[in-house]
């Protein structure tokens, strides 16, 4: 190592450049700046050079916390030379008289030592410290709301620290352009836009009857309270027409931390009759990772129904995921257009095995039973239809 | 400087410690300044000037390219050498077609050079170039970094070290920069876009039933229950793993294995840095015992560890003596063990040493969730919670514990995980807010999670003690509570409930005021927090010689107390240093007053 060779005064060590030995090296490293060997090898006079490198106070105004103008062992007790670790020395820092900073007794340490980096050998370098030091000294408990009933109050911010300026880059920059950034600022912590669509149901089902599909999608957009959700799902034979199939458009507003409020529209289209609807559900996540769906519908006939949803996702492996699925249907009034009676009307439960080839992909297959009840039940068999029907299902799980 | 760099040629030249020199050629206009690099007499030139050019270059990690935002065209950015009382002047360019701006991370400057655009100044606009100009009052390991947009995720930020005007009171030969980071290839805003999907998107270490069965997740049926009816995942550590991370070290991913080289003997002085966006790194260098000398750049007792935990944005410097002639295998191990980064300390360039495994998945516990079961004294505890498994969230039955510490008024009869009466007054308690802790401990003294059993020494909170005694030692003139607040499921962040786009109020203080801040975190994520401008004390135990920090990580369901003395007059950034929850709202502005020329 060049540099090595130059046991000078650390003035003209600290011109020696560390950058051309790094390029016999591999790495980003930098040779050990000149001074701390250097007090160890030559402590004649380590303050001859030393007062000539420290900058001028003017060019720190205010030396910040850290760096005291007194050396720690000054103000520690117990404190010796000898126990000291000489290498160890603070530095002055920017204090404004370079040489307030340096207490001839303690500089004089790496002189009566006699291996200044004794202190500094892995084994002995806890014990070369002070005994004053508070080792496994009692952290303070600081109490916070918590530990209090009565929630003590905070002190009143002083009022000096209203005072001036609002904003204090007002005054070295365009208030305008900065007033812009604010909000450019504010937008970038916190106000997060996003969006989703996901096609939770893609799938292919086959039983007794005609082989048959069905979609079940939702999206969002919107901020973390407000957002625009939309919903669609229907079903159909995979030879004939549109069985059921509806749209929903909705404004969700988040109102607990896992609950969303949603109101908006609906449309429904049957081959028989279609209707507009009213929302109102409420969607969200319940103890225990139930993802739940609960929403009533006031149709433009004046008819009122509901439906809930729940699913969860039991993880057999990172991949694998079982998710069982159920729903129920409820009618207000018997409804003989849509071919639904009064009370509980159908109910579905499933259980779906899917593989996430990625989060946003997964094929899956299951299995799902139907029923009807009450007069809902009778007119399905009315039209030669099961009443209660178990299918096959593949499918495809996607978002993005 | 647009020029394409094929970062592997200059890689190939000579290592990346060739590449500060070799830059020379290929950067003028930051070379020019330096002469040579990033020699410490670059303090000695009165007006030292530095150019840096932020733009678009290609980043290669993996056999994979990408896009990355760097400072002239390398990632990390050029390494600045800085002395301690010298004025700079850094001169950034903007070749982007979006702003920028850098900050200068721990850095006591003016404010109106900080760096925060909105803050400090209006930004760097597209092929502008801001003039940064500051005395640099200070000395030790520190970084810079971009504070535009997510530019910092993507590559934007780079090494600065300040060698100080007296004799550096750490010995050492040679000294080494680790910029630990986080690379994905995946753009930040798509990974915030997934995790406001999806907030368990990039978890693929969940508790699962296979894990169940075969013992693997060491977790019992009873725990899962109680976990899942909080709707907690207790592996829920890090928002983004190395699912889709590549950790970085010196821009070097695992397998090209960055090398230092050392001669057997030699005190090594390793500088790291965690530059990461969203990454917390378990450091250790198997075989080598590491003596912390600084934090965050300012110096600290020597205490000799095997291991310590680095937050986002903190620093390290580590003494290491390797007296063998062998590798040695540095690894930063992301503190979910999805994944880590490595790299060698070699006699020679060309050896490797063993990469030892992963470790297992920490699992969270009760304690991660603000409830104080027991004393500081616990930290080497396992805090198993398989005799809890009766636990809801709404009336707890904790009888079992008789050992417990009580710490919470009324004891654990009834905790209630979000009861506003456990945060201050003015916090606002809505849909932002999860969890409220209900008896959040000071987990300084502890060891972080993951690292409670292992059998070597771990560096804690407790362990630091500033060199120097505190400069300030007038006892708080007034105290304050700030909660770290979110919803993971929305993956909401904020301070006090609100995220910052919610025109929170400034947080005041009066120059010179001393006061005692109390950070609680109500979450089950850790979360750096950091304050610009200043340094603040921790409160740790060690009066007098309370420790000194730009960046304290708040430990899950825990609290960190500092005293600050506000001293430095303008408007600070205030934030969680975890990149996306800053950018979910987890920030606020700290505003010091009178400024200078209120004082007349």
């Amino acid at each position: 190592m060049r540099f090595f060779a130059a046991t000078l005064a650390p003035l003209v060590l600290s011109f020696a450049s560390p950058a051309l030995a790094q390029s016999t090296d591999h790495s980003a490293h930098q040779e050990a700046p000149p001074q701390a060997a250097e007090q160890a090898e030559t402590p004649a006079d380590p303050h001859a050079g030393h007062g000539t490198t420290v900058p001028p106070a003017a060019a720190a105004p205010d030396p910040h916390a850290g760096h005291d103008m007194t050396m720690p062992q000054a103000t520690t007790p117990g404190s010796n030379a000898g126990r000291e670790m000489p290498g160890m020395t603070v530095p002055p820092a920017s204090a404004p008289d370079p040489q307030a900073g340096h207490d001839m007794s303690t500089m004089a340490a790496p002189q009566t030592t006699p291996d200044p980096h004794a202190g500094h050998d892995m084994p002995g370098m806890q014990m070369s410290w002070p005994e004053s030091a508070p080792e496994g000294a009692a952290m303070p408990n600081i109490e916070t709301s918590a530990d209090n009933d009565g929630r003590p109050p905070e002190a009143p911010t002083p009022t000096a620290a209203s005072e001036g300026p609002a904003h204090a880059a007002d005054l070295y920059f365009d208030p305008v352009q900065m007033a812009a950034a604010r909000e450019q600022l504010r937008i970038e912590n916190g106000e997060i836009r996003a969006n989703v669509v996901i096609l939770d149901r893609l799938e292919a089902s086959f039983g007794e009857g005609a082989d048959a599909y069905v979609w079940d999608a939702q999206g969002w957009y919107g901020g973390d309270i407000h957002r625009f959700w939309w919903k669609s799902e229907g079903e159909g034979a995979i030879n004939g027409e549109l069985e059921s199939g509806e749209v929903e458009a909705l404004y969700s507003r988040a109102f607990t931390p896992y609950f969303d409020f949603q109101a908006g529209v609906r449309q429904r289209y049957t081959p028989d009759a279609d209707r507009t609807d009213l929302v109102v559900g409420v969607q969200g996540l319940a103890p225990y990772w139930f993802e739940v769906d609960v929403a009533a519908f006031l149709s433009n006939e004046g008819e009122f129904s509901a439906r809930a949803e729940a699913e969860y996702d039991l993880r057999l492996t990172q991949r694998l995921i079982l998710q069982p699925r159920a729903e129920v249907d409820f009618s207000a009034e018997d409804v003989p257009e849509l071919a639904t009676g009064s009370g509980l009307t159908n109910a579905e439960f499933g259980v779906r095995l899917r593989y996430e080839i990625r989060r946003e992909f997964a094929p899956y297959v299951g299995i799902e039973w139907s029923s009807s009840f009450g007069d809902t039940r009778d007119y399905v068999e009315a039209r030669g239809e099961d009443a209660d029907d178990t299918r096959l299902v593949f499918g495809i799980r996607a978002w993005f | 400087m647009q020029k394409a760099l094929d970062r592997r040629t200059l890689l190939k030249a000579g290592g990346a410690g060739a590449l500060w020199l070799g830059l020379d050629g290929l950067l003028p206009a930051w070379a020019q300044t330096g002469s040579n690099g990033i020699p410490p007499t670059l303090t000695t030139l009165s007006g030292a000037e530095i150019a840096l050019a932020v733009g678009e270059t290609p980043f290669t990690v993996g056999g994979r390219t990408g896009h990355a935002i760097t400072v002239n065209g390398v990632l990390p950015a050029p390494l600045l050498r800085l002395r301690e009382g010298q004025n700079i002047r850094l001169a950034v360019t903007n070749n982007l077609n979006e702003d920028t701006s850098i900050h200068w991370h721990g850095f006591l400057l003016p404010f109106q050079m900080d760096g925060v655009p909105g803050v400090s100044f209006p930004g760097i606009r597209p092929h502008e170039t801001f003039v940064y100009e500051f005395p640099v009052r200070q000395a030790g390991t520190f970084w810079y970094h971009s504070h535009s947009g997510l530019q910092e995720a993507l590559g934007h930020y780079g090494p600065i070290i300040i060698d100080p005007a007296s004799p550096d009171p750490v010995a050492y030969d040679r000294e080494h920069v680790l910029v630990l980071s986080d690379w994905s290839f995946m753009h930040p805003h798509m990974i915030l876009a997934r995790l406001k999907q999806s907030p368990g998107y990039f978890n693929y270490q969940r508790t699962t039933v296979a894990g169940l069965l075969s013992g693997e997740d060491r977790m019992s049926a009873a725990d899962r229950r109680m976990w899942a009816e909080m709707r907690m995942d207790p592996r829920d550590v890090l928002d983004v793993s190395g699912s889709t991370y590549t950790y970085l070290i010196n821009g070097h991913g695992p397998e090209e294995n960055w090398t230092g080289i050392f001669r057997p003997g030699e005190r090594v002085r390793l500088r790291i840095i965690n530059a990461s966006a969203m990454s917390i790194f378990n450091v250790r260098i198997p075989g080598l015992p590491m003596t912390v000398v600084q934090a965050d750049g300012e110096n600290v007792r020597p205490v000799e560890v095997d291991e310590f935990q680095i937050s986002v944005a903190e620093t390290y410097d580590v003494i290491v003596t390797p007296r063998d002639d062998r590798a040695y295998t540095i690894v930063s191990e992301a503190i979910d063990r999805s994944g880590l980064g490595r790299a060698t300390l070699a006699p020679r360039p060309g050896m490797s040493a063993d990469v030892p495994p992963l470790r297992e998945v920490p699992n969270l516990t009760m304690r991660d969730m603000g409830m104080d079961m027991g004393g500081a004294g616990m930290g080497g505890m396992n805090h198993d919670m398989s005799g809890m498994a009766g636990m809801d969230h709404s009336g707890m039955d904790m009888g079992g514990m008789a050992s417990m510490d009580h710490g919470a008024a009324g004891g654990h009869g009834d905790m209630n995980m979000r009861d506003p009466e456990n945060a201050p007054p003015d916090m606002a308690v809505g849909v932002g807010v999860q969890t409220i802790s209900p008896a959040p401990a000071n987990r300084m003294g502890e060891r972080p999670a993951g690292l409670e059993n292992v059998d070597h020494r771990v560096l804690v909170y407790t362990d630091l003690i500033s060199l120097a005694p505190n400069r300030d030692r007038r006892a708080p003139s007034r105290e304050m509570e700030i909660h770290l607040t979110g919803n993971m499921e929305r993956f909401m962040w904020g301070f006090d409930g609100r995220r910052f786009s919610e025109l929170v109020e400034p947080i005041r203080f009066e120059r010179n005021e001393r006061v005692r801040v109390t950070l609680v975190n109500d979450t089950m994520m850790s979360h750096p927090i950091h304050l610009h401008g200043h340094f603040f004390e921790l409160v740790n135990g060690h009066d007098g010689h309370q420790p000194l920090k730009h960046t304290v990580n708040v430990a899950p369901g825990g609290k960190v107390t500092f005293d600050l003395t506000a001293d430095n007059p303008g408007d600070w950034a205030f934030h969680c240093h975890m990149l996306l929850h800053m950018h979910a709202g987890m920030f606020n502005v700290v505003t010091v007053r009178p400024l200078d020329g209120d004082l007349s």
